[in-house]
């Protein structure tokens, strides 16, 4: 029966005809402000931050040290209460070279996003979870030469500057010198 | 209790674009109507309605389904909108078949709807919100990221060549060259087009994604004494799964989708299925991005871990080979408006089982197909079994 339709419905329409005023149509924005608190896990993580410290939580139950800090453990769902302090090195676990920003506008040097295994952490699970994994940036790098399994080291701002943010963390930079090309 | 059989006995869509004149519900009613009338059906004999469409920042209206409800048949009935982000397409119709297979109603509508374009200049930016608005959010995280960490990830650990990923694009859009409602079909597409095509986050780049698209797709559902006297043709919904993972993402190795595996199983286990790689004839993995198709056909346990690729270099994933992947044209060539995107690749086993896929039908009267379709923040894998 559906081979038999020669013309599925759907009207498609080109950026023309909104902008040549060839189809009705109503602009509008809107407008939403919020104020999240930051609850017991990360808000302890953010402070910990504004000290210079990444923080993990550990479930004395399973034993496991996870980032970012969370009060409930995913495996056994007990209380997670007790906070440690992760070192502000790690591994890149995986990266990407960002041409665009998040709202798609190109840019000619590329962010790049990485997901970071700190250390002190767990390692990885049977459950193939990475429990030191968090997302930041990379700076300081030539972004030709970052590689998978890279040793990195967080570079903070100025204790005075800190708001108590993921972006407390400026970027993380590589600790080995950059090999020549 | 025993579950009772269910079966497709109907399906409707409308054509993929990037910009529907269409709203929302006129595109829903557009592609029910469809589904109804393809089985002789009215909106009288329905006694359920099942919708499923994604992020309501999309369209910029809260409650989506009810906003809905006149166009997608939902008015008058016991109506649920479900949600789980890009998953949601494979998902609605597992609630459809709950609805029936539970011996709570015969026969069951079940629409998917996605306009994304409303969201102005570009959708792109209504996904910040899946980040954690905290911790992840002040990085100005992009939704590529993601997907670029993850194939990263993925085509690193098992050494697989982006030109070999790319074989991925390149048949899903050719294949949508057959398919009347595609957005990016493309015959005559190569390798070479898609490593030229502008870097977005490496590895990322533009034809290695799927289109930003508008679209809608319906299906009938009904219970086994009610399909048998409505058609010589039902196809049977054999198996469901559905599972989530950590929503801590950056905890997850994303080198392998465990999410999909388990759903996958679920799915194999209520049909019977032991050995998928002989007795599954069509795959229909998400495929949003092209190294997607792959990691998602190892996680449906249809390939080894980092082996997917093989299917395509040798054949066996084309629409003549041992095992089509993606013959509808997948999301990369059909086009992604999200909930559709998915509903839309069990329409496509729904005819291509019956034989009624025209251009694009797989040769050799396939009896079993696959679907699958992932979504949330890349947690959620949701699968459903299709057999004749």
């Amino acid at each position: 029966m559906i081979a038999k339709i020669k013309e599925f419905p759907g009207v498609s329409l080109s950026e023309k005809d909104f902008t040549e005023g060839k189809v009705l149509f109503l602009h509008d924005k809107c407008k939403a402000d919020y104020a999240w608190d930051t609850g017991v896990g990360i808000g302890t993580y953010l402070a910990g931050l504004k000290r210079g410290v990444i923080l993990g939580s550990y479930c004395s139950h399973c034993r496991k040290i996870v980032v970012p800090p969370r009060t409930v453990c995913e495996w056994c769902f007990n209380l997670m209460d007790e906070f440690v302090p992760l070192k502000d090195t790690g591994t890149i676990n995986t990266f990407s070279l960002c041409y665009v920003t998040w709202d798609m506008k190109r840019v000619k040097e590329p962010e790049i996003p990485a997901v970071i295994q700190l250390n002190g952490a767990s390692a990885l699970s049977s459950t193939s979870v990475i429990m030191g994994g968090i997302m930041h940036k990379l700076g300081e790098v030539n972004p030709r030469l970052v590689r998978i399994g890279m040793q990195v080291q967080a570079v903070w701002k100025k204790p005075e500057e800190r708001q108590g943010a993921i972006t407390d963390i400026l970027y993380f930079k590589p600790i080995v010198k950059e090999e020549e090309e | 209790m025993a579950l009772r059989k269910v079966a497709v006995i109907g399906a409707g869509m409308t054509k993929f674009v990037r910009r529907a004149l269409e709203t929302p519900k006129e595109l829903s009613w557009e592609a029910a109507r469809m589904a109804l009338e393809s089985c002789e059906l009215t909106m009288d004999d329905i006694q359920a309605t099942c919708f499923g469409t994604a992020p309501d920042a999309f369209d910029g209206v809260h409650m989506n389904g009810e906003y809905c409800s006149d166009g997608s048949g939902g008015w008058g009935k016991p109506y649920m909108r479900s949600y789980v982000g890009g998953g949601t397409g494979v998902f609605v119709p597992i609630q459809g078949w709950y609805h029936i297979a539970s011996g709570l109603f015969d026969v069951v509508l079940v629409v998917a709807e996605e306009k994304m374009s409303p969201y102005y200049p570009h959708p792109q930016a209504a996904f910040m919100t899946i980040f954690d608005h905290t911790t992840e959010r002040p990085l100005k995280p992009n939704l590529l990221w993601i997907f670029a960490l993850e194939m990263n990830r993925y085509m690193t650990t098992y050494g697989i060549d982006k030109k070999d990923i790319a074989r991925v694009s390149v048949l899903h859009k050719r294949n949508a060259a057959d398919h009347p409602c595609a957005l990016l079909g493309d015959a005559d597409i190569t390798v070479e087009d898609v490593l030229k095509s502008e870097t977005l986050a490496w590895p990322v780049q533009r034809l290695d994604v799927s289109p930003i698209s508008d679209g809608a797709v319906a299906l009938v559902l009904a219970a086994e004494h009610v399909a048998r006297r409505l058609t010589d043709k039902p196809v049977w919904i054999e198996g469901v799964g559905w599972h989530l993972d950590t929503t801590y993402w950056t905890n997850r190795d994303l080198v392998y989708p465990r999410y999909v595996e388990y759903a996958s199983r679920m799915a194999y286990d209520m049909a019977g299925i032991k050995e998928p790689r002989k007795e599954i004839n069509i795959a229909e993995p998400y495929d949003p991005f092209d190294y997607k198709a792959l990691h998602h056909l190892e996680g449906m346990q249809l390939a080894d871990r980092g082996k997917a690729v093989e299917l395509y270099i040798n054949g066996t994933a084309a629409r003549d080979g041992n095992m089509p992947v993606c013959p509808s044209g997948g999301l990369l060539g059909v086009g992604n408006p999200i909930a559709a995107a998915g509903l839309m690749k069990i329409a496509d086993l729904f005819w291509q089982l019956r034989g009624e896929a025209g251009a694009r039908q797989v040769p050799g009267q396939p009896k079993k197909g696959i679907a699958q379709a992932w979504g949330d923040l890349m947690q959620v894998g949701t699968v459903v079994i299709m057999g004749r």
